[in-house]
Formats: C-alpha cells, sequence, structure tokens
C-alpha cells in the first residue's frame, strides 16, 4: 500500500484538533487514517471534468433575515451552564493572546 | 544596492448592522459582559445560522464604493481554529467567493496620484474579547458575530507613506457610505500590514513580514518605516528575512518578532455547510447603487471648483460625512462658502475637541451657523461680536433673535459714528500728529477709543475710515 499520509502529517493534525497523540499510538492512527483516505480515493474515479465544485448542497438560495435585533435574553441560562464563570464573564485558563489585540 | 518596497494591507471594518450576522443578537458596545449573546453565538450543538441580508447590503455597498466587481453567487466558508475567543472552533468568513474582488483606491501625494488596487472584500463574523490576569483570562462573547468587511488591497503599496494615504481615503469614502464609523480608536476599523523589499530589479517579491493590529494610521507609518530599514540592514549585511509575525512597541518606535507564521492550509477551509449560497441579483446591486452618496473626492472637486475654497479646506471638510453634509446644509442656506469653511474648521472644531463631541450630537444647525454668518457679512455684527453669538448657537439659540434680544447691533451709520470719530480726533492732539507723521499705530489707539465709548459696537472698518477721512481733511 502506497502511503497517503506520513506519521508527521497525523502529529501535526493531531496538534491542530488539539489531541493528544502519543508515539505509540502514531502507526496505529495512521495506517487508519491512509485507509479512510484510500476509501475516499475511489471517488477520484467518477469523471467530474467541466462540472462547478458543489460548495452546498441544499437547493435553497437567498435564506436572508432582515436586519432586526432580537435578544433572546439567554446569558443567564448560558452563563449556569458554563464550567466556570466571574462577573459575567467565562472563566478560563490563562491564555497567550495571540491575537497582539491587547498588547 | 538600491531596494524597493511592498506593502499590502488588510483593513477589518466593523458594519454598524442592528444585529449580528448570523444570529439576531443585537449589535451593542459597552453593555454588562455576555449580554448580547444567545445560543447561536455560543455555538451551541443543534443551531443553525441564518444571514443577515443588511450585512450583504452593506457589504455590496462598500464594494461598490471601492469601484469593485460584485460576486453574484458569494457562499461562506469555514476558517478552523481553536481559540476561546470563539466557541464554535471556526470563524465564518469567505475564501472561495468574496463578496467584491478587484477595486481600486486613489491616492495623492505631492500632487501625485496612484490608484491602489483593491484584490478582494469579504464579509466574515468578529470573535469575542479576551481579558488576561495572571491567573485566569476572561471571555466576553458580545463582540462574537459582529458583521466585519474585510479589504485586502493588492501589493501596489510602495512605501508607508502611501500606506498611510490609503487608509485615509479608504477610511473617508467606508464613512461616507455610513455603513461603518471606520473609528480605529474604538476598533470599529483595524489594520493588519505586511512589508517585504527586494533589490530594484528583482522579479520575485521579498519574504514579507506581518504586522497586526497597529493601533493608529500614524503607527502604521512608523511601524513600517522601521520595518523597511530593518528588513534592509539584515540582507545588506548578509542575512535573510523570514516569514514572521511582529509586534510594533509604540514606546521605543520598534518592531519585535512575536511568532513565526503558521501556514494558511492549518485552517482548513472549506465550504460553509450549514448557510446556503446566496444568488445577488443585478436589480439589488442598481438599487444599492442609487443608495450610495456622493463620494468624498467627488465633493471635494465640487467645493474647490464651484464654491472656490481651497483644496486644503475641501480636505478638512471631508473628513467625515457629517461635517460635509452640514456645510452644504450651510451653503444652501445662503452661507458665504469661505466663511462657512473657516468656522467648521475653527470655532465648531475647537467646540467639538473642548466637549470631546460629535458635530451631529450638539445642538449646532447648519441654518444657525449660515445665519450667523450672513449676519457678519451685511455688517450687522462684527466677528468679534460674532464669537457671543457662536456660544449661544451652542445652546441652540437663533442667532438673529439672540442678536437683537442682546441688543447686540454692531454700529455701521456713518451718520452716527461721526460725532464720536470727532470727539475722540479733537480730544487726542498727539495721536493726530503721530499720524500724520506716519505712525500707524496712532490710528489704532483712535480706533480702541472709540470701540470703548461704544461698548464694543462701532463697525470697526467703518470707523477707520470716518478716522482717516477727518484726519486727511
Amino acid at each position: 500500500m502506497t502511503e497517503k499520509i506520513s506519521e508527521d502529517q497525523v502529529r501535526h493534525v493531531a496538534q491542530l484538533a488539539k489531541l493528544k497523540i502519543n508515539d505509540d499510538q502514531l502507526p496505529y492512527f495512521t495506517t487508519q487514517l491512509d485507509q479512510i483516505i484510500g476509501l475516499f480515493e475511489t471517488l477520484s474515479e467518477v469523471d467530474t471534468d467541466g462540472i462547478k465544485p458543489t460548495s452546498s448542497v441544499t437547493d435553497q438560495v437567498n435564506v436572508m433575515r432582515e436586519d432586526v435585533a432580537d435578544n433572546w435574553n439567554q446569558r443567564d441560562g448560558l452563563l449556569a451552564s458554563a464550567p466556570d464563570t466571574q462577573d459575567g464573564y467565562i472563566r478560563v485558563p490563562t491564555i497567550i493572546d495571540e491575537s497582539g489585540e491587547n498588547e | 544596492m538600491n531596494f524597493e518596497t511592498t506593502i499590502g494591507l488588510e483593513v477589518h471594518v466593523e458594519l454598524k448592522t442592528h444585529s449580528k450576522i448570523f444570529s439576531p443578537s443585537p449589535v451593542e458596545f459597552g453593555d454588562e459582559p455576555n449580554a448580547n449573546t444567545n445560543v447561536i453565538d455560543w455555538g451551541y450543538p443543534g443551531v443553525l445560522p441564518t444571514t443577515n441580508k443588511g450585512v450583504v447590503h452593506d457589504g455590496i455597498m462598500a464594494g461598490l464604493a471601492l469601484h469593485a466587481q460584485i460576486e453574484r453567487q458569494p457562499h461562506f466558508d469555514r476558517k478552523n481554529y481553536f481559540y476561546p475567543d470563539n466557541p464554535k472552533a471556526y470563524q465564518i468568513t469567505q475564501s472561495e467567493t468574496p463578496i467584491a474582488h478587484d477595486g481600486w483606491v486613489e491616492i495623492e501625494i505631492d500632487g501625485h496620484k496612484k490608484k491602489i488596487g483593491i484584490a478582494e472584500m469579504h464579509i466574515e463574523e468578529d470573535a469575542g474579547k479576551n481579558t488576561h490576569a495572571t491567573d485566569h483570562s476572561y471571555v466576553d462573547l458580545n463582540r462574537q458575530g459582529t458583521p466585519l468587511i474585510e479589504i485586502v488591497s493588492k501589493p501596489d503599496i510602495a512605501s508607508p507613506e502611501e500606506a498611510y494615504a490609503y487608509l485615509e481615503q479608504l477610511r473617508q469614502i467606508v464613512q461616507f457610505t455610513g455603513v461603518s464609523d471606520v473609528k480605529m480608536e474604538e476598533g470599529s476599523m483595524r489594520v493588519d500590514t505586511n512589508i517585504s523589499i527586494r533589490p530594484v530589479g528583482q522579479k520575485e517579491y521579498g519574504t514579507k513580514v506581518e504586522m497586526k493590529n497597529i493601533n493608529s494610521f500614524n503607527y502604521v507609518r512608523k511601524s513600517l518605516d522601521y520595518e523597511e530599514q530593518r528588513q534592509q540592514r539584515v540582507l545588506m549585511s548578509g542575512g535573510s528575512i523570514q516569514q514572521e509575525t511582529r509586534r510594533f512597541d509604540e514606546t521605543t518606535g520598534q518592531t519585535e518578532l512575536m511568532r513565526v507564521k503558521e501556514g494558511s492550509d492549518d485552517y482548513r477551509y472549506f465550504p460553509e455547510p450549514d448557510l446556503p449560497v446566496l444568488t445577488i441579483s443585478q436589480e439589488w446591486i442598481d438599487q444599492i447603487e442609487s443608495e450610495l452618496p456622493e463620494p468624498p473626492a467627488k465633493r471635494r472637486e465640487r467645493y474647490v471648483n464651484e464654491l472656490g475654497i481651497t483644496d486644503y479646506d475641501a480636505m478638512v471638510i471631508t473628513q467625515t460625512k457629517e461635517m460635509s453634509d452640514f456645510y452644504e446644509a450651510m451653503i444652501k442656506a445662503g452661507a458665504d462658502a469661505k466663511l462657512a469653511a473657516n468656522y467648521l474648521q475653527g470655532d465648531v472644531n475647537a467646540y467639538l475637541n473642548d466637549n470631546q463631541v460629535e458635530l451631529q450630537d450638539t445642538k449646532i444647525t447648519p441654518e444657525h451657523l449660515a445665519t450667523m454668518i450672513k449676519l457678519i457679512t451685511d455688517g450687522t455684527i462684527s466677528s468679534k461680536m460674532a464669537k457671543k453669538v457662536f456660544k449661544a448657537i451652542t445652546k441652540g439659540d437663533e442667532p438673529k433673535k439672540f442678536v437683537e434680544d442682546k441688543g447686540m447691533v454692531q454700529l455701521s451709520d456713518p451718520a452716527q459714528l461721526q460725532p464720536l470719530v470727532d470727539k475722540v480726533v479733537g480730544a487726542n492732539p498727539q495721536s493726530v500728529e503721530d499720524f500724520h507723521n506716519g505712525k500707524d499705530r496712532a490710528i489704532g489707539f483712535l480706533v480702541g477709543q472709540i470701540m470703548k465709548e461704544t461698548h464694543g459696537k462701532a463697525n470697526p472698518q467703518v470707523v477707520n475710515k470716518l478716522l482717516k477721512d477727518s484726519m486727511n481733511k
């Protein structure tokens, strides 16, 4: 079987998805993902010449709402369901600000 | 070695819609944290976004104002990333089919005009806001889902000065459409820059460095200046530029490394499955085009050519649509074009600065200000008296009535002034002699005496003339 995805790529994708994978698991997931990509490659057997790429599978178009504000007043319920809150904020572990916004 | 600079700018503009782009939560600032959020904004399972028609409208309007082509079948895309200000773990944006593309903005530097291309403009949602403390971070999702347009320039900008001029023009053009307040200080306009240099004659661009969220046009110019010099030093000393994000330190005026950039593939863009494709009709585009107010550049041209004011005056007046509309209403009410321009830049601006208010939030009306100017031009009041009248106008008083009530009418009638002139001339023989000896200051003293006698009501021009006539007899 030709390799469609490398261990490095699997490690990278796991990192993007914030998943912890240890080195022992890496060959296992790499083989699995390789097989899944193989299955999807069946799709490339279909002749798609001259067919525009599909960006939506619904047949609806132009479903829009008018610009009218409506506050559903869900704040208290939403905060109650959050793991941790303080003074109306969601409290999370300290994060490194990458936006540069609060520099 | 000589280098040339290539700059591209990405500008985010917050739209002034009533509701968010994909949920009906209100777009309001300064409310209690998370007060303007619902299950859609929090990205709860099972919720579905619906596109706000107002956002598409505003996106088209901004696109038309920037002379761009409107995409007739735009769709949204998902940009995936994990960050606590974004509970869905993806941002709905546009990648494949931005709402508008291929526009331009014309800048002018030292009388030299240049068109800066706009590659594309897309509509997307803003993220929430994080506050950082040492022990924890705090998330407020009120801003989550606020509509943005991102305007991406072509790499046509060749210097920090051009970047500054481009931002000025872009801000004005968008401000005049009314879709955004475009205020850097309030975050409704945000600027990211990228800059690279290459030896003159080299075909490929150099490696670009990105700088994010610089918070004034001036800092944009300064940071680009610094970065231009830094990159030259690195290349001249045999080094190479790495693709990275840097931040600008306002206190030192220098840029420093923030992080090495990740590839755009890492965002794993794909078409947003929860939102149907849009179809924008020519009819809708035409209708929005007809709603577009006259742009600032056209107004400036008209003010200079038809009203005869200077380029500089025209530029100051077209800083905001409110100011420009106010000026035009003054002209319509019969004010002298030049005086109207002077008052807007002088007393009115000073008043706005002193009180930290916007023109539209004051009691000053164009009709009142025009009436005051007419009272000056017809000689009823002096420009000195006008200071008091202006103060009354800021309180909402009608100037004509105010002037009458206060008996502020200027004395311009020679028949009334002549006896006073005779009296002052008779009482000050020394000054008359000084005047005959060519001392111009002497006449100023005599005018002052008459102003004193009339409690400042005498028309200084008339008094001047009468004095000269009397003494030259």
